[in-house]
Order: C-alpha cells, then structure tokens, then sequence
C-alpha cells in the first residue's frame, strides 16, 4: 500500500502517505471481529466450569481438558489413565479426512489436468461442468447420493437387473457412503487450484524435458509436480480442513453411528450433556490440529519461495 | 444436518404484514403445526406471526441458554424440559382470568407435575414414544423392547434409533426393567452393555429422518414418535406401531409463556387461541398425536380419532422421562459417549 510512495510514481499517491493505520482498519476490524474475538471466548470458556445443562459458571478450571485426555472410569473414582475416546474420535476424522484429500487428488489431479489441456474455448465449458452441481445445497447434494446408493435406489437397481449382483449392495450407513460423500463434495475444492496451476505451466518446459530423453513418468515427477505443487498444496488443505469438520455425510449417509469431531463437539452444546466447557475445549484441540497443518504448510511455501 | 434444519429459519411472513396491529414470536419445533392455522390466527388478531424452529428439547434449552430468551414470546417444550425451563427461571407465569380457555384443559392435565395448576404452560399435543416395526420384513409377536434392544435376525442391521440420549437410554432401562435415572452400578454397567452389544445390530442413529427411513425402507424397525409412525403410515410405510409390554414413553409438548417476552399479550392471545377445541383439533389433525383439550373430538379427522398410534391399549404403561441430577447425568452422559464413540 505504501509500496507505491517511494516511487513517486504519481502525485495522487502522496493521500496514503501516514495514512497506513487507518486504511488498515477495515482489515483489523475483521480479523478482530470474525477471527480473534470467537478463538479467545472459546479459549475463555474452555477453561470456566460448566453448568449443569449447559451455559458456564466464572470459575477457572481444567476439567474439560483433564476430560478429554483423562480417563477415571464410569464413575470417575478410579486411578487416571489416558482416555482414548476422544483421541479415537479425532484420530478416526483425521484419517477419514486424509483418505477424502488423496481420493480427491488422485481424481483431482488427471481432471484439472485434462481441463487445461483443452483449447480456451471449450476450458470454461469444463470448469462450468465441474461447478454446476455446486449450485445446489450441499444438504440437498448429500441426500440426493443416499438416495441414490441405498438398497432400493437406482445403482442397486441397475446392478440387479443387469444381472452383477443378486442382492442389494449395503452402502448406505457404511464408511464408503460417507467416503464417497466427503469425495463429492470437496472434489472442486481440489480441481479448481490445480488447474488454475497447470494453466500457467508452460509445456515447452516437457518439451525440453521430452527432448533430453526424460521418459513421461521422469517429465511428471522432475518437472510438472514441483511447478504444480502450489496448486496441489492449497487443493489439499481446501479439501483436508472442510473435511475434518464435517458432519452431513457422517450423519446422513454414515448413520450417524459413531462421532466425528464435528458431532461431538455439538453433542456438548445442543444434547444432552450440555457440557459448553468441554465443546470448547474440544473445539480448541481441533483448532490446533489444524493451525499445525496450516503452519506447516506456511513453511513449506517459504522455504519454496527462497530456492 | 440437524444444526441445518434448526437455523433453516422459517420466515413465515403473512398477508397484510405490514400493517399488522402487532407481532408474534414462536419457538416451535419442526414440522409441527399446519401453516394454516398460523395465517387464521394472524388475519383473526392482525399480527404479523414468525417461527423458528429447534429439533430437541436439549437444543430448545441451548439456544434459551445462548442469549435468544427475550426474543421468542412462546416455547413448546415437552414436559420435563417444561420443569428445567422453569428450575432455570426462563418462564413467565399468568393467571388463568388472563386465559378465558384456561377451562378447555382436560382435568388430568391440569395439575401435572411439571406445571401444577398450569400457570406457565397449557397442553400443545401429548403422544408416546416407542417403535415401529414393518410388517413386509417381520411378521413375528411384535410386543417387545426387545426388537430392537435384542432384535431377531430379519430386523438385525435394519434398526434406526433416536439419536437422543434421553429416548434411547430410558427405551433402554425400560426393556432391562431398571429405574430411570438410577445411579446403581450394576445396573447401569447392564445398561451400557446392554446397549453397546445391541449397536452392531443398528444401522443408524437418526431422530429428523426416523420417519423417512421407515418410508423409504432403509429401516425395517425403528424408534419413533407416535404421530410420525402414524404420518409414516399414511405415508406408504407397511409398518406397525408397537406397544410393548415393558412399557413406552410417555411426554406431552406445552406452550409456555418464556420470561421476558416481547409481546406477552399476543403470546396469550396465541395460547387462548390453541385452547379452543377446533384448534387444537387442527394441530392434531396435522401432527396426529392427541389434544388434552376438552371437546375436540368431534373436529377430528376419522383416520386420526381411529388411528392405533392414538388409541393406546388400556394396559400398557406409559412413563414420562425424569430429568436426572447432575452426578447421575454425567454417567448417562458417559454411556452415550461410549455407545458413540
């Protein structure tokens, strides 16, 4: 914003001079509002004791972060060991969202590469293609792929009829239905940054490749991988985060059989345990998990940047 | 998706809005009252009426809890969460002079024990809470608990169950024959068990879809409220309703006047309006449970007066669910998680 002042490039510039704070503002406002002020009342909360039914009393405590990693029994007089119910149930979202990242890259991938691959014209009908069903609601998205793998839906039928298989494929409330949920429904967040990374390749670079005798797999791994990889890195974490906290899929085509991070961490606030200090604390576990993620990431691109 | 269905606010913006005398603010849940009756009541009193709804009682105490008490005039909390709203002072009280229909509630619902002398609340609907079974899957005795907790080999793998602790776990101790809220170790270790083993026999936890996998078949049995097994039936769904002999739920849903209400005259004029037998009749006529209002009978729809959901056999007990203590709900809690996680 100031960067423009040094080079005195024209006399309007000189109304940002000394004016950077306060042209800030907007930007400090927000960050305040919408990201600084919901962490720390949720870091706040986390450490006050709960209320019976929900809501907090002002006393200072770790309860709910002794709940979370501790476990003393049914009637919680035994000697403390690890509770690995809590740690079951994030590392099981973890691994849930992990497997919808690299399904949606291995999809993914070929997709955006394809895309951009065509001539202009006809690349913004296949983005098109790509973001029409994402004009519908993604409850309505959700619902509409239960009704289409369950035992009286169309896949069972048609697999019936052609004689595949002689009775109902159980997909509906099984980790593939909720696989295949998550998959649908980030799969863009995957294909649109790394097209938007393979358009700006520049395939005289396989050429030359090509030209010193690199077969295609050398070409990809050597070449178009690490020019990419920026697109890759942000399809990943676009995909990876939404996922971890989802909870359509899980329920609707899951059958809401187990926790994920997202339905427990609800559980604390609208059923019955009404346990706010614990969904906070909870909350504020998963925000770490994906700060990490996030700052690894950070690094990566710096470290990138310098070479 | 539940949290979906709650905020999907239901902006029911009427006729002749902008110059109505005043407003209306319920807290209702879904799918519960017919729009109907909402546009009578606002071209009756000219008041302009806006609904939002919630999909539990617990969700309905969280979102009181979370700041939004002094926006909504009335509430339909079912009777225990009734006495914690008011435990909580989150209800205002009236007199039955300010309620000309006060006399319309039926004797045995007048002196509840949630409510004695109905000072806060008037009866919406009651109903029970049990399960449905399809007869196209199963045709054995159905007059059990134990389809469901311990289910034969034709409804194993197809069983839905209400994803609400305080449902499924009361079913529970109904079928083992332990009291509610009990903080015996024993039987609390037999409820955990007896639950955890019965999962592997479920196929989904759900409480908005509970009609619709019966409907679409995902389900062959599931838990179920009796208006929605009732809807279920009309629906398509060769299913039916069970009273088993351990016994069901038994819950009623009440208006109450929430404190600090913003139009407390037109929340009365709302519940009076629900007190008169045609009304109240309408919503039965909608959501199929029955009334606890006096002269309804001959307003309601033959299928619905006839319905087996709504003409309970005279010897099955029905129990209404206990609010716990707090050192007893945190071991309800903890079986919950542990059949989840």
């Amino acid at each position: 914003m100031a960067g423009a002042a040094p080079q005195g490039a024209s006399a309007g510039s000189d109304i940002y001079r000394g004016n950077g704070p306060r042209l800030l503002l907007p930007v400090w406002l927000w960050v305040g509002i919408f990201l600084v002020a919901p962490v720390l009342i949720m870091a706040v909360y986390s450490v006050l004791t709960k209320e019976f039914r929900g809501g907090v009393i002002w006393d200072f405590t770790l309860a709910a972060y002794d709940q979370f990693f501790l476990d003393r029994g049914l009637f919680g007089d035994e000697p403390p060991r690890i509770e690995w119910t809590y740690i079951g149930i994030f590392w099981r979202s973890i691994w849930q969202a992990g497997l919808a990242t690299v399904l949606c890259l291995l999809i993914g991938f070929p997709t955006a590469w394809f895309i951009a691959t065509r001539p202009a014209r006809v690349r913004s009908v296949w983005l098109f293609l790509i973001t029409i069903p994402y004009w519908v609601n993604l409850l309505i998205r959700t619902v509409s792929m239960k009704f289409l793998i369950r035992d009286t839906g169309p896949l069972n039928e048609f697999l019936l009829w052609a004689g595949i298989i002689d009775t109902p494929l159980a997909l509906v409330n099984t980790n593939f239905a909720v696989q295949l949920g998550l998959f649908y429904s980030y799969l863009p967040f995957m294909v649109l940054p790394i097209y938007a990374a393979v358009e700006r390749y520049d395939f005289s670079l396989s050429e030359a490749a090509a030209d010193l005798y690199a077969d295609s797999w050398t070409t990809l791994r050597l070449i178009i991988l690490p020019v990419v990889k920026p697109g890759i890195v942000a399809g990943c974490i676009l995909v990876f985060v939404p996922s971890l906290g989802a909870f359509l899929a899980p329920e609707l085509l899951g059958g809401a059989k187990t926790f994920m991070i997202g339905s427990l961490i609800e559980e604390q606030f609208k059923g019955a345990a009404g346990n706010w200090p614990f969904g906070a604390a909870a909350s504020m576990i998963l925000l770490s998990i994906v700060m990490a993620v996030l700052l690894l990431h950070a690094r990566a691109q710096t470290k990138g940047d310098r070479t | 998706m539940k949290t979906l269905l709650t905020t999907s606010l239901l902006a029911l913006t009427l006729a002749g809005a902008a110059q109505a005398e005043g407003k209306l603010s319920i807290y209702h849940w879904f799918e519960y009252i017919p729009q109907e009756l909402l546009d009578k009541f606002a071209a009756e009193y000219d008041v302009e009426v806006t609904m939002d709804t919630f999909d539990s009682n617990e969700a309905l105490l969280a979102a009181l809890k979370a700041g939004r008490l002094g926006s909504y005039d009335v509430a339909v909390p079912g009777d225990y969460m009734v006495d914690i709203l008011k435990q909580e002072g989150m209800l205002d009280s009236f007199t039955p002079e300010e309620l000309p229909n006060h006399g319309n509630i039926e004797d045995r619902w007048l002196d509840v024990a949630f409510d004695p002398g109905r000072t806060s609340s008037i009866p919406y609907q009651w109903g029970s809470t049990s399960f449905a079974v399809n007869r196209e899957v199963y045709d054995g005795t159905a007059d059990s608990l134990g389809l469901i907790f311990a289910p034969p080999p034709e409804l194993a793998g197809k069983i839905n169950v209400l994803d609400t602790s305080g449902e499924t776990l009361t079913l529970a101790s109904l079928y083992l024959g332990i009291p509610q809220c009990s903080a015996d170790r024993a039987q609390l270790k037999a409820l955990n068990d007896l639950v955890m083993g019965a999962k592997a026999e479920w196929a989904s936890f759900g409480s908005d879809v509970a009609k619709d996998v019966l409907v679409s078949g995902d389900a062959a049995a599931g838990m179920i409220w009796s208006g929605f097994s009732a809807k279920a039936r009309a629906e398509g769904a060769p299913i039916e309703y069970v009273f088993p002999k351990e016994g069901m739920i038994v819950w009623m849903d009440n208006v109450v006047l929430l404190k600090d209400a913003p139009n407390r005259d037109n929340a009365l004029k709302f519940m009076n309006f629900l007190l008169e037998p045609e009304n109240a009749a309408a919503v039965t006529n909608y959501a199929q449970y029955s009334a606890g209002v006096k002269g309804v009978s001959e307003f309601l729809a033959p299928e619905v007066a006839n319905s087996p959901e709504s003409n309970p056999p005279s010897d099955v007990t029905g129990v209404f669910v206990q609010p716990c203590p707090q050192e007893v709900q945190v071991m309800y809690d903890a079986i919950w998680t542990n059949l989840k996680k």
